[in-house]
């Protein structure tokens, strides 16, 4: 069961280890001027809540889990995620405002946070994999193993001998 | 001064930073830079003087340290030399001339000389030659002024410079110029001299070279000479005089400075040979380290490096300074020994200042143990003032003019020390304000003030007035003191009058009585006039800092006040197959730019050299060929390009004005209906257009009604779609129709159209479909939508609600629902946006209609809002008439389609924010589907890379736009701005107005994404912030007071203005709509207008008289004095006409006088007045036609026609005229007086 969790953490992370280079990618874009900023927003903000979601779902898996240390790192940043949609002015176009975003230095801050977050899911997801892997290691009984054939050969070899 | 002996070294230091404001006001521009440039980059500057001849005659001084590094480039080194060459020779010729008039001249000379050209006048014969006289030839420049440097532009090549237009020697030295040339062309080294002696005949000391040693007695009398000095030198040596101590001297570094310059004056006057013989020793001397350092062969040798060594240096030479004093022989020997330190520690340059500093020993000393930063200002401060002197002779000469030597000295002694040593004349007035007692009252007169309430003129009364009157006098002092000096040029009081301190607390009378005009750039003088409008374009900071560090320091916002599509009076059109443009950058070629040789231009922007293509080489207004410098657009800095087809993504679309009308129950109750028809009827064939133009109609209540004007229709047909959720468009094609093929069906439909809806019983608005139909019958062409609405919009898409409790209108917590409810109207506009379609706005409700989300679809699309509350045709027939004067200009007026703007900043600075209507479609490119002449625009600059090596920035707006006829075409605006390294600069270079405006527009920026009391604290915080980071920096002795500089003074004012606009007052019922388009005003109105919503213009014009009057067009307009806005001024036996922007108010008191109502109103008495007028009667009396000739004077002033309101004393009206009285108490707000009591308890905190 635990290895479910941390598989499911580990696709998740890096979906949004993919989401985040591609919001890289397009504010950059933008800021090189290679589109402009109506279509960059429109691209960014249908995946906001996508990545809203991912960003929700593993605290919640970890604290079902009972994982607390991971839980609790995920925490703020989906906390933060959460704010920031929330807090969206009724009349703005999303989290990403084509109007403002040139102004007072939004793209900049946009990028900054693009960037840590991206750093944020590449940390992520090792710990995911490191925990998987315990994981893995610790679920599965050495029956277990055998019937998936993780220990076919050695068991043959042990048999042999 | 009186303090000088005990001046620490915080007020050494200080008055070092004075200095450069005081004394070089204007020329410290040109000179600080030149210097700086030089020094750090050389290589950038000298082009851009190589385009501007004259400003080359001034700054030649500082090129001449520039070459010295700058050699490496040949190009520009040559032309610097030819620029030069003509001062060289001027200089050769001041030696053997040898009477170098003016003390500032002189100065320069001598730092010239001492620091960079240690090249005695007498080796001028060769190289050396060149220095002397290019030190003389500084002095001619100062003296002569403007004239000589434009000669020189004339012929920036070859041509000697003509500088020394006052002396007879500068027209000798002429001759030698052609021989100096080669001279200054061939060595390197001549670019350091460039000083140009024009020096007055009549002064005896004109070789100044070797100057070190200065007589303070001779100084005087260089004095005497009002013109010729920098008002710095003179209050000095006025301070000199009256404590004859040179530790005086010491304290003040400018009095160094002065005193250093004019000792060598006084030296070469008395033995020229002598002195020339020193001078070459020293500089001989210098030359030899100099070599070491840098080029051997060449006199000029600026050290490149700027070090801040010149202190020590000048330790040792304040010894000698006192020495000079005594015995000039002796300060020779100084010198001589001086300059090798110099060159050891800094470098020429240094030297010569360094000497200069010597004199001021003490400063040196200070400045050596103070920061880096100090040092580097006390150079520039002293490259200030030698800049001033080679530059901008005028600007110095009309400070002294005006402000007497006083002035000057009053500033540094109040920068110092409380205490001032004035010149006699002047120090009179002066005393007067510093002169507290009148303050001392003025706290027990703020009462009396805000009681006397509705105009109860009893100001005598109080003694505050007297001191009053007594302020009044300032000005006339000032004026006197001009009138006296005479000689001087005019402009450049306001550089050393910028920074004089003003105790706000104290003088009451802070507002000048004329209206405030923007600050002059302190640049050369040729650049100046080269300069933009600051109609077109300003800066917040006229001194733009040196570092994003100092601009931190200094607590001003950066930012520009942008007004591109003004309309123009004189704009040179220019129809050239090749627009030529920086190739990197994409910058237009402008004033500023810097040709290094026939075929190669310098970017001002970013510095790539560019080719000068073939065809800019041949000048169309004159005929001539190889004059690329001549071209108009190099010659002006507002100029207006056919653009090619490259220029076109499309063919230039037609003109298109498609109108939206609101016909609902609501909107035919108010009536509006009948006005825009009838205007439209007016002014069909006035619409700007061709033969292309196409119109057409929509009108719209619950349903969509579309009118089918298609040519060959015996009349309009009315196409009706119900289906609001999916809007489509009956027949795409007819819709739309020319203009001059349907004219009479349009007639038609206009004298219909008011009829029409007469007995309607629709009650709901679908404004979201109409628009989305509007913007599908658009989007093939673009163009322009007028929406008409006058109530929420009930269906649709869009709908709104009604967010606005009234029971929190006057709410002093929180303002809410300041932003948009729904992202409909913002993506519409940006869909619009795209489609090049720009949506204008006229909202006349009598209700809450949310404009908070109404305005987006003006705001994104680039259109403008108008707003008309409680509007209804018969009940409120001001605003019917102010419907129709806004309709008719709105109609006619000049209008761009597809345009976009961009705006470009020297490398290095950067742009972050954007203020106005338009959408930012990439990082500094704003997309405007249209631009009309009443659009102002903003932005907010931060400094991301040091301007160390640069001493001019300049900004560069483009619109590029399509004219209702169909050409492509680019307006281009260029400002020019110098670079300072001191905060004293840059506080001496605030234009007060544009940061006023600029933080308006943030303030609404800030209310909206955060909230209005942010908004408002930010504000206060604004001033608090500014005032106490000035009050560090003047290190003043009256910590209690409430001190600002002079180009500050009005700051807490209009702040306090801002506060009380509707936009962001509280406590006081605002109605929401009414604050929302108070904020849209601040963001979308140009500078003029909008600082007249801020802050309106009080005249009392029940007394007109001719006195002061101008001439406008045959009739004698009456300049009245401005008023405070504060009921203390208002009486009752008066009459008075307030200018507020889109409204004037005539108030007009209970015993006013019977002959003022007879005459101007046409009523027999008050009492027969009507309460609602809104017309002066034409009248054959004296008194209308003054009255009515300044009224109309004011209104031919602006694009709006503004309404006029005659208010009686008693009339509920009054309160609109009376909450423009910003500097009174109100229940919820602070008097003026509060106010700053509040500001100096921030401070102080």
């Amino acid at each position: 069961m635990e290895a479910v969790v941390f598989i499911f953490s580990l696709i998740d992370g890096c979906a949004l280890i993919f989401l985040s280079v591609y919001f890289i990618i397009t504010l950059s874009d933008l800021e090189c001027d290679y589109i402009n900023a109506r279509s960059c927003c429109s691209k960014l903000n249908k995946w906001v809540v996508p990545k809203l979601t991912g960003h929700t779902i593993v605290p919640i898996l970890m604290l079902i889990s009972l994982h607390w240390f991971i839980f609790l790192l995920n925490l703020p940043v989906a906390t933060w995620n959460i704010y920031q949609f929330i807090m969206v002015p009724s009349g703005n176009m999303g989290v990403f405002d084509p109007t403002e975003i040139h102004n007072q230095g939004q793209l900049k801050t946009h990028m900054k946070e693009a960037m840590i977050k991206l750093g944020f899911h590449l940390l992520c997801f090792f710990m995911y994999l490191y925990s998987m892997i315990l994981a893995l290691i610790n679920d599965l009984t050495w029956k277990e193993m055998l019937k998936l054939g993780v220990l076919h050969y050695s068991e043959q070899l042990r048999s042999q001998k | 001064m009186s303090a000088p002996a005990g001046a620490p070294h915080p007020h050494a230091a200080a008055s070092a930073r004075i200095p450069p404001r005081l004394g070089a006001p204007a020329p410290a521009g040109p000179g600080p830079r030149y210097q700086n440039g030089p020094a750090q980059n050389q290589m950038q500057f000298p082009p851009g003087y190589g385009l501007h001849p004259q400003g080359y005659g001034v700054p030649s001084g500082l090129y001449s340290q520039g070459p010295g590094k700058s050699t490496p480039l040949p190009l520009e080194s040559q032309y610097g030399t030819d620029y030069y060459s003509g001062h060289y020779t001027v200089p050769t010729q001041n030696v053997t001339l040898a009477p170098g008039p003016s003390t500032m001249n002189m100065q320069l000379g001598s730092q010239q000389v001492y620091g960079r050209g240690p090249l005695a006048p007498q080796t001028v014969g060769s190289t050396p030659g060149s220095f002397p006289g290019s030190v003389a030839s500084s002095a001619s420049h100062l003296h002569t002024g403007r004239p000589q440097p434009y000669s020189s532009f004339d012929n920036h090549y070859n041509s000697p410079v003509i500088p020394s237009a006052n002396s007879s020697i500068a027209s000798q030295g002429f001759p030698l110029t052609s021989g100096h040339y080669a001279m200054s062309t061939a060595s390197g080294a001549v670019y350091p001299s460039v000083s140009y002696p024009s020096v007055p005949a009549g002064d005896p000391y004109g070789q100044v070279f070797t100057s070190q040693s200065t007589s303070v007695i001779t100084q005087f009398k260089e004095n005497s000479f009002p013109g010729q000095n920098t008002a710095i030198s003179h209050p000095q040596q006025q301070q000199q005089q009256q404590q004859q101590q040179q530790q005086q001297q010491q304290q003040s570094p400018m009095g160094y400075n002065t005193s250093s310059w004019a000792t060598p004056g006084l030296q070469s006057t008395q033995d020229n040979l002598t002195q020339n013989h020193i001078g070459s020793l020293a500089t001989v001397g210098n030359p030899s380290s100099a070599d070491s350092s840098s080029c051997p062969g060449k006199q000029n040798i600026q050290l490149p490096k700027t070090s801040s060594a010149p202190p020590t240096v000048s330790s040792g030479s304040v010894s000698a300074r006192k020495q000079p004093t005594t015995d000039q022989a002796t300060n020779p020997v100084v010198s001589g020994i001086q300059p090798p330190e110099l060159l050891l520690q800094e470098g020429m340059q240094y030297g010569g200042y360094v000497n200069n500093q010597a004199s001021s020993a003490p400063t040196p000393s200070s400045s050596t143990s103070d920061d880096e930063e100090e040092e580097e200002e006390d150079e520039e401060a002293a490259i200030d003032s030698s800049s001033t002197t080679s530059s901008a002779s005028p600007v110095p000469n009309s400070f002294d003019v005006l402000e007497g030597g006083t002035y000057p000295g009053e500033t540094m002694d109040t920068l110092s020390s409380s205490t001032s040593s004035p010149a006699p004349a002047l120090s009179v007035p002066q005393a007067t304000k510093p002169a507290k007692p009148f303050g001392y009252g003025y706290p027990t007169l703020q009462p009396g003030y805000q009681n006397v309430g509705l105009g109860s003129g009893t100001q005598p009364s109080n003694p505050a007035y007297s001191g009053f009157q007594q302020y009044a006098q300032y000005p006339g002092m000032n004026q006197l003191s001009s009138s006296l000096s005479g000689l001087s040029l005019q402009h450049s009081s306001q550089q050393p009058e910028s920074l004089r301190p003003v105790n706000l607390t104290q003088d009451r009378n802070i507002l000048p009585v004329t209206p405030v005009l923007a600050p002059v750039p302190n640049l050369s003088s040729d650049l100046k006039k080269l300069n933009c409008n600051p109609h077109s374009f300003r800066c917040t900071l006229t001194n733009i800092p040196q570092t994003q560090a100092l601009l931190n320091k200094a607590k001003l916002p950066l930012g520009l006040l942008l007004h591109p599509f003004r309309d123009l009076t004189q704009l040179p059109v220019i129809t050239s197959s090749t627009i030529v443009r920086c190739r990197s950058c994409r910058t237009y070629i402008n004033p500023f730019v810097s040709f290094i040789d026939q075929r190669r231009w310098k970017c001002n922007l970013c510095y790539r050299v560019n080719d000068v293509p073939e065809e800019f080489m041949y000048n169309p207004l004159i005929r001539s060929y190889g004059e690329p410098h001549k071209r108009p657009e190099v010659q002006n800095s507002t100029v207006e390009f056919i653009a090619s087809s490259d220029y076109m993504l499309r063919p230039p679309q037609p003109a298109v004005y498609l109108f939206v009308l609101d016909v609902s129950h609501n909107a035919v109750e108010a009536g509006y209906l009948t006005i825009v028809c009838q205007s439209l009827l007016e002014n069909l064939d006035k619409l700007p257009g061709d033969s292309r133009t196409r119109i057409g109609f929509i009108t719209f209540d619950s349903t969509v009604h579309f009118y089918n004007l298609q040519e060959g229709l015996s009349q309009p047909q009315m196409l009706i779609v119900s289906d609001i959720d999916d809007i489509f468009l009956p027949t795409p094609d007819s819709l739309l129709v020319n203009l001059h093929e349907s004219k009479e069906l349009i007639k038609d439909l206009l004298n219909a159209l008011p009829n029409m809806f007469t007995y309607t019983r629709e009650t709901h608005s679908a404004l979201g479909p109409a628009l989305q139909a509007a913007f599908k019958l658009m989007s093939p062409t673009g163009g322009r939508v007028s929406v008409f609405q006058t109530q929420l919009p009930s269906l649709g898409a869009g709908l709104l609600q009604s967010r606005e409790d009234p029971n929190q209108r006057s709410s002093t917590k929180v303002v809410q629902h300041l932003g948009p409810a729904t992202d409909f109207y913002k993506k519409l506009a940006l869909d619009c946006s795209g489609q090049q379609t720009a949506v204008d706005l006229f909202l006349l409700s009598s209700q809450y209609s949310d404009l908070a989300s109404l305005a987006c679809m003006s705001k994104y699309s680039a259109g403008c809002i108008y707003y008309y509350p409680s509007f209804h045709h018969t009940h409120n027939p001001s605003q019917a008439e102010k419907l129709q004067k806004d309709l008719k200009r709105y109609l006619t007026r000049k209008i761009g389609f597809e345009a976009v703007m961009r705006i470009r900043c020297t490398k290095g600075l950067s742009i972050h924010t954007f203020h106005g209507n338009f959408f930012v479609r990439s990082t500094d490119l704003l997309s405007l589907a249209n631009i009309n002449p009443d659009a102002g625009f903003a932005v907010q600059m931060s400094i991301e890379e040091n301007l160390t090596d640069t001493s001019l920035v300049c900004f560069q707006t483009a619109l590029l736009y399509t004219s209702s006829k169909g050409e492509r075409r680019i307006r281009v605006h260029t400002l020019c701005l110098p670079v300072v390294s001191s905060l004293a600069d840059v506080y001496a270079g605030v234009d007060v107005q544009a940061a006023i405006c600029l933080l308006a527009n943030m303030a609404v920026d800030r209310s909206i994404s955060s909230s209005l009391s942010d908004a408002r604290d930010a504000l206060v915080n604004a001033v608090v912030d500014s005032l106490s980071a000035y009050s560090q920096t003047s290190s003043n002795s009256q910590q209690s007071a409430l001190i600002a500089p002079t180009s500050l003074k009005l700051f807490p004012l209009y702040v306090l203005a801002l506060l009380k606009q509707k936009a962001f007052r509280t406590g006081t019922s605002t109605r929401l709509d009414d604050r929302v388009f108070a904020m849209c005003q601040m963001k979308c109105q140009p500078l003029i207008h909008l600082m007249k919503i801020i802050h309106p213009n009080l005249y009392r014009i029940d007394k007109l008289t001719d006195e002061g009057a101008i001439h406008v067009n045959d009739r004698i307009v009456p300049q009245p004095p401005l008023q405070k806005l504060s009921a203390e001024k208002l009486t009752r036996e008066g009459a008075f006409l307030m200018d507020a922007g889109s409204v004037i108010y005539i108030w007009i008191g209970k015993s006013c006088d019977n002959n003022f109502i007879k005459d101007v109103l046409g009523y027999p008495d008050y009492a027969s007045v009507p309460p609602k007028l809104t017309h002066l009667p034409e009248l054959d009396t004296l008194y209308s036609e003054r009255t009515r000739s300044f009224l109309s004077w004011l209104i031919d002033n602006r694009p709006l026609s503004p309404v006029l309101h005659v208010i009686k004393d008693e009339s509920p009206a009054k309160t609109d005229f009376f909450q423009h009285l910003v500097e009174d108490r109100t229940e919820a707000a602070f008097s003026y007086y509060e106010f700053l009591l509040h500001v100096q308890q921030q401070i102080c905190k």
